[in-house]
């Protein structure tokens, strides 16, 4: 039994290594939804685009890691204030449904578009990073470094809300959008800045993902699907239930996985999920109203 | 007048496939008749505001359920279809009972419904020792000694017996959308989709009613599965389940209009021509360029044009849009 259990340690350490980065990708889009009341579908491909972005200035063009790095941040971020520019804003008083719906358009595109660009071959950056054995407890460095970056991010993102004159604005105008307007502040731009801010921290979890999984045109629908339930799970805009969510998420897909087969953690944590709606429909760490 | 000119359309429709069409637009016709009949059954429940995305769930229940009985049990399609059904009917009373009791809609109800789509696709391919997991499985050949046809198998060569299936399901799914259409139920439901509470105060069973027209959607989309399963002679699980078959059948109905009756069928034929058109006019080399028209197009649709080409179109002209 002995062996059993440092093996099950093992997929609980992985399920908080994987609880971390799931985190932050719940965190950007809970942060779009809680102040633009959207849910951007293609959240996951957002964070395709970043990684062939990354992998092709990396590979293709030769420049230094960090250097892609940035270069994916960015161009993610440009892409979700273009996305909430271009697409959001002329649906923004139409019904709720027509905007998660329209950016379900902005997923075949975004997916397509790489299909067509790159082609379906899988690719990588062509970075190993290696193992790390604490004991007898098997670690990839990777998920460390996604781990803690995920963090950090989370909790820099929580000040930046908390302790700035914008991160106030912006968490002013998610708690009355018809109010704010009148006292001088300008929606519009908060809206662009949030999506920016949203796509910036999609782009970050490319530049962590990129470094453990290859890419594809297609590796947004293997995880996307996971970040709108931990969202919702935690309720939708609540960034703190989000973070907790995705830890509960992560312990069910990793322990569950090791249990049985890697699919049926997914299945456990996606039969949780909708029990779980029916028990607490608001989410697991509703604010109260 | 109307009904003069939609009699004469389906009796050309009807006797279409004899004047020799060749096998390729037969097959078209096919799969645009399969896939409008699948696109009204999810628009049943989708334009009384119950978007769903999880109706890849039980097309995948079909298709699935359909195979495993006939090639682990050998138990003839016509049967396993109704297993089918059932299974359908049941995850979709199990599903919808506790979304519906507990008011869960819009977003939440979008979302809980992609789980169970996401649910089925990963319980096909996890099962794989009898599913063939995500290479997907094909029935057992039921055509022996040069048949042309089975209806023990349900399996047949010839494509012309599949039009007349296809097509009177099709229309049996337009008789049906009639049918609700004049019903007190789309009365009842069209107030529970405006305001819930005020239907709920004037009498209406929320719950039940929303709960009937979900199981009905959800029992034919299960049928439009086992068709696509037996007229393919293959299924894989990326295909017939999960996200993806969901959105596209969300897009087609509203692509085409999902609040009018041939709307989801004008969809069905849109997407259909236009991933055939494609594929002849640039060829299979830039694999993808059909996805991202469509993708693109869904955009331009959902925010200039809500209620989809035939909606616009009739709304434009006049028509009543019913």
């Amino acid at each position: 039994m002995e062996f059993f259990d440092i093996f099950l340690l093992e997929a609980v350490i992985n399920g908080l290594l994987l609880g971390g980065l799931l985190a932050l990708l719940a965190l950007g889009l809970n942060l779009v939804f809680g102040v633009i009341d959207v849910v951007w579908i293609c959240y996951a491909e957002l964070i395709m685009v970043g990684m062939y972005a990354i992998w092709w200035m990396h590979t293709v063009q030769g420049a230094p890691l960090p250097l892609a790095f940035a270069f994916g941040i960015g161009i993610v971020a440009l892409l979700g204030a273009a996305l909430h520019q271009f697409i959001i804003r002329p649906v923004l008083s139409a019904e709720p449904i027509n905007q998660l719906l329209v950016t379900g358009g902005v997923l075949f595109f975004l997916q397509a578009a790489a299909t067509v660009t790159f082609g379906v071959e899988f690719r990588n950056i062509g970075v190993r990073l290696p193992g790390v054995s604490v004991g007898e407890i098997n670690l990839s460095l990777a998920r460390l470094i996604a781990f803690a970056v995920a963090l950090t991010a989370i909790v820099a993102t929580y000040l930046f809300l908390t302790r700035t004159y914008i991160g106030t604005a912006i968490r002013a105008i998610s708690q009355d959008r018809a109010i704010m307007p009148l006292m001088g502040v300008n929606s519009g731009r908060i809206y662009i800045l949030t999506s920016a801010l949203g796509g910036a921290l999609a782009g970050l979890a490319a530049c962590l993902l990129v470094l453990q999984y290859d890419i594809h045109p297609a590796i947004g629908l293997s995880f996307g699907p996971i970040t709108f339930l931990i969202c919702v799970l935690g309720g939708l805009g609540n960034l703190i239930g989000g973070f907790f969510a995705a830890f509960i998420f992560a312990q069910f897909i990793s322990v569950g996985g090791f249990v049985f087969q890697l699919e049926w953690g997914y299945v456990l944590a996606f039969l949780f999920f909708i029990a779980s709606m029916f028990w607490k429909p608001e989410g697991l760490f509703a604010r109260r109203r | 007048m109307g009904r003069t000119v939609s009699l004469v359309l389906l009796a050309l429709l009807v006797v279409a496939p004899q004047l020799g069409l060749g096998i390729y637009p037969l097959h078209l016709m096919i799969m645009a008749m399969l896939w409008g009949f699948i696109y009204t059954s999810w628009a049943l429940m989708g334009r009384l505001g119950l978007v769903s995305l999880g109706h890849g769930a039980f097309f995948g229940i079909g298709a699935y359920t359909v195979v495993m009985m006939w090639n682990h049990f050998g138990l003839p399609p016509l049967a396993g279809a109704a297993v089918a059904v059932v299974v359908a009917l049941a995850v979709a009373f199990i599903i919808g009972y506790p979304c519906f009791r507990f008011k869960i809609v819009g977003h939440y109800f979008a979302l809980v419904t992609l789980a169970l789509s996401e649910v089925v696709r990963l319980m096909i391919v996890a099962l794989r020792d009898q599913t063939g997991g995500s290479l997907g499985v094909t029935p057992k050949p039921g055509l022996v000694d040069g048949a042309t046809g089975s209806i023990w198998a349900l399996q047949f060569s010839n494509k012309l017996v599949w039009f007349y299936v296809v097509l009177a399901c099709w229309l049996f799914a337009l008789y049906v959308w009639h049918r609700v259409d004049r019903s007190m139920s789309r009365l009842a439901l069209q107030a529970i989709s405006e305001e819930e509470d005020a239907a709920a105060s004037i009498g209406i069973n929320v719950t039940r009613t929303k709960l009937g027209i979900a199981m009905l959607s959800a029992a034919m989309t299960a049928i439009g599965g086992v068709l696509y399963a037996q007229y393919q002679l293959y299924v894989n699980p990326e295909t017939v389940s999960g996200i993806g078959i969901s959105l596209q059948m969300v897009f087609g109905a509203i692509a085409g209009g999902m609040f009018v009756m041939l709307g989801p069928t004008v969809g069905a034929v849109l997407l259909l021509l236009l991933s055939e058109g494609l594929r002849i006019l640039v060829g299979n080399q830039f694999h993808g360029l059909d996805l991202l028209i469509y993708g693109a197009l869904l955009v331009f649709f959902i925010i200039y044009m809500p209620k989809g080409i035939l909606g616009e179109f009739l709304h434009r002209f006049g028509r009543k849009t019913s």
